[in-house]
């Protein structure tokens, strides 16, 4: 393979050898890109709220309405963050199995999932979730119900803000929505291998 | 008449296969245009931008290449060279071998369609898993994929759940969520048993070694979560320089290939999971792939290396959406792959010479590319290189008198002159086949031949006196 290197790196210096001049990377305004029309930009949280909305996402108030929400769909059973599961737990009633640790031998057991997102984006609605903050990237993944739990100070305005803030964590998943497909002719079908809804509510 | 091989597989293809790629291509064109539109006010301006920055990529390869090299090491991630398709399978397998690893979950990578490597894998005993769900039906169904998006296009829920029932995945039901909910059930358990996942790159980037990988299914983020090793297949071209480049190239990527804001999953890998992560993989393998890559970058037609393959060429092409995809024979169809597919051949170009004349250079695959390939262009480059090569082209229509007439001058003038006969010539007895058949169906308008010639020269001389008017 240190042989495939040499072979390749001599293949582009002689294939680029010949050109009078190279293109420069052009000198653009960050903002270039977000010149388009934005209904809620005075307002993130709204704007976060009705853009997870048009993706068939959903944003709860506390937890005791996320309690409420999970139980009208018949959402009993799930994992949540340990960390999360003291502050969460008592506004959840007896008639809920939450474990705090996601076995993945029995990964059809679990209906929802509760994991902290590392933030979110306004514009997009989308849920940022890292490995710093993710107690389990299965967790967060594998039920049938994904809740974000977000700190209200990391809503990010647009994509160029996150990216900024993508730092080093070695692993940043933005999740737009639930998991979904068209690839049957093209009839969108949510659900496919991640969640299929996808939850998030803002904390202090 | 012989025709060509694209129009011979536009014949023999099905109503029920050209009604599905005509409908879905045509929907998801109008989606994304529309889109598209509506967030900006002038999208021009971003895929122009988009355009110039993968141009500067493309002409910068020799230090782009060893700069994203040194930050995926420094990022803790393996870096291997593959200069062929062979050369990359068997750097996935000996990754695979050191781990003893048997089963691989694959997510949607083009590059391991053009390498063959889920072939490449399984005869070596390993199992190679596609996991989108059109990629894994093709896999199931032993064909090919035949849209770089949309890989299924040319299936229809009854042809999937057929294919389902056959290979004991419920009984027949044709249900889109039903096939869905199907395909799910019996993937998880495969991510979950795999010792390795691979998936592709939409993107690395140089300053910071980020490797960025889009879907909507959540496939290649279940592989990262499931597995302890993860594998990325990634061509020489697909590099950004800086990450602040990204908020563009997601925005256009989205758009331009599934008609949506922003796709669900945008995953940006560093490296291994974090230390306290229980999910996730201990090693993180990159695997260069040249492939080809370097011949089209020494030839004239190096600008098809900015594709980020969205396939949005490929849903507004006239002749894509009459053809289908597998009339292509190739993994890239379509526009950008009438102009890849044969370069990528390198020296068996001739075997798809036939491609590039696939178009009528109408221009729009050119209109709606988010990083604004000049495909016409490069389609006339490489018609003009298989002339020049002298590859035979059975089935074009024979264009010897034309070309004997348009390079000399007094000849054109003389048979523009001339061809005022056609006007009294009654239409039975026009002595060339081809017009006759023509003409007993149509009307042409009378035959004015010279006439653009004499206004031109009118309009010169007029043009001539005005400037020298005084003011």
């Amino acid at each position: 393979m240190a042989n495939d290197r040499e072979t390749i790196m001599a293949k582009v210096r002689g294939a680029l050898a010949p050109l009078k001049g190279r293109a420069r990377m052009p000198d653009y305004d960050g903002g270039i890109e977000l010149a388009r029309k934005r209904a809620n930009a005075a307002d993130p949280m709204a704007e976060f709220a009705e853009r997870l909305g048009a993706v068939n996402g959903e944003v709860v108030a506390d937890p005791a309405a996320l309690a409420a929400t999970l139980r009208t769909r018949g959402w009993t059973r799930g994992y949540c963050d340990p960390a999360l599961w003291p502050r969460i737990g008592p506004h959840f009633g007896a008639d809920f199995t939450v474990e705090t640790r996601f076995d993945r031998s029995r990964v059809d057991d679990y209906q929802f999932g509760i994991t902290r997102g590392a933030g979110a984006i306004a514009e997009t609605g989308t849920i940022i979730l890292n490995d710093a903050t993710t107690s389990s990237r299965l967790g967060a993944l594998a039920s049938w119900a994904h809740v974000a739990v977000i700190s209200r100070g990391s809503l990010y305005s647009d994509l160029s803000e996150a990216v900024a803030a993508l730092g080093q964590d070695p692993n940043v998943v933005w999740c737009t929505g639930p998991s979904k497909t068209a690839d049957v002719e093209g009839i969108l079908i949510e659900g496919v291998h991640g969640p299929g809804a996808q939850i998030a509510l803002f904390v202090d | 008449m012989r025709t060509q091989p694209i129009d011979q597989a536009a014949a023999a293809l099905p109503a029920e296969t050209r009604a599905a790629v005509y409908g879905g291509s045509k929907v998801q064109h109008e989606k994304g245009r529309k889109l598209l539109f509506d967030h900006y006010g002038d999208p021009n301006r971003l895929r122009k931008l988009a355009g110039e920055i993968k141009r500067h990529v493309v002409e910068n390869l020799d230090t782009l290449l060893p700069a994203v090299e040194a930050r995926l090491m420094a990022n803790g991630a393996t870096v291997h060279w593959a200069a062929t398709a062979e050369a990359a399978c068997e750097a996935v397998h000996s990754i695979l071998k050191a781990r003893g690893a048997t089963k691989l979950v694959k997510s949607k990578t083009m590059v391991s369609e053009e390498i063959g490597l889920a072939d490449y894998l399984e005869k070596r005993g390993i199992e190679a898993l596609e996991t989108d769900l059109g990629e894994f039906i093709v896999q199931l169904d032993h064909d090919q994929p035949s849209h770089i998006i949309a890989p299924i296009r040319h299936k229809n829920r009854r042809q999937i759940a057929e294919l389902f029932e056959r290979n004991g995945l419920g009984a027949y039901d044709d249900e889109p969520a039903v096939i869905t909910k199907r395909a799910r059930q019996f993937l998880r358990h495969k991510y979950l048993g795999a010792d390795a996942g691979l998936t592709g790159a939409n993107f690395v980037v140089a300053e910071s070694g980020r490797i960025v990988v889009v879907t909507n299914e959540g496939n290649s983020r279940f592989c990262l979560a499931a597995t302890r090793c993860h594998i990325a297949l990634v061509g020489i071209e697909k590099i950004l320089p800086r990450d602040r480049d990204l908020a563009l190239f997601l925005n256009l990527l989205a758009r331009s290939a599934t008609a949506q804001q922003l796709s669900v999953y945008n995953e940006f890998i560093l490296g291994p999971r974090a230390p306290g992560q229980p999910d996730g993989p201990e090693e993180t393998h990159v695997v260069l792939v040249d492939n080809g890559r370097t011949e089209v970058l020494a030839s004239e037609c190096r600008d098809i290396l900015r594709c980020i393959r969205c396939g949005a060429c490929l849903n507004v092409c006239p002749v894509y959406r009459q053809a289908g995809g597998h009339a292509y024979r190739s993994v890239y169809p379509g526009p950008v792959g009438a102009v890849l597919s044969p370069l990528l051949l390198g020296k068996r170009f001739p075997e798809k010479a036939d491609l590039p004349k696939a178009s009528s250079l109408c221009g729009a695959c050119n209109e709606v590319c988010p990083v604004n390939i000049p495909i016409p262009d490069l389609l006339l480059r490489l018609r003009d290189r298989a002339h020049v090569e002298g590859v035979p082209s059975p089935g074009t229509p024979p264009m010897g008198m034309w070309a004997l007439l348009a390079t000399r001058p007094a000849a054109w003038r003389a048979a523009l002159a001339g061809g005022r006969i056609l006007n009294l010539l009654p239409t039975r007895l026009i002595p060339i086949p081809a017009l006759r058949a023509w003409q007993l169906k149509r009307d042409l308008p009378p035959w004015r031949g010279g006439k653009f010639r004499k206004w031109l020269k009118m309009r010169r001389k007029q043009q001539g006196r005005g400037q020298s008017r005084p003011q």
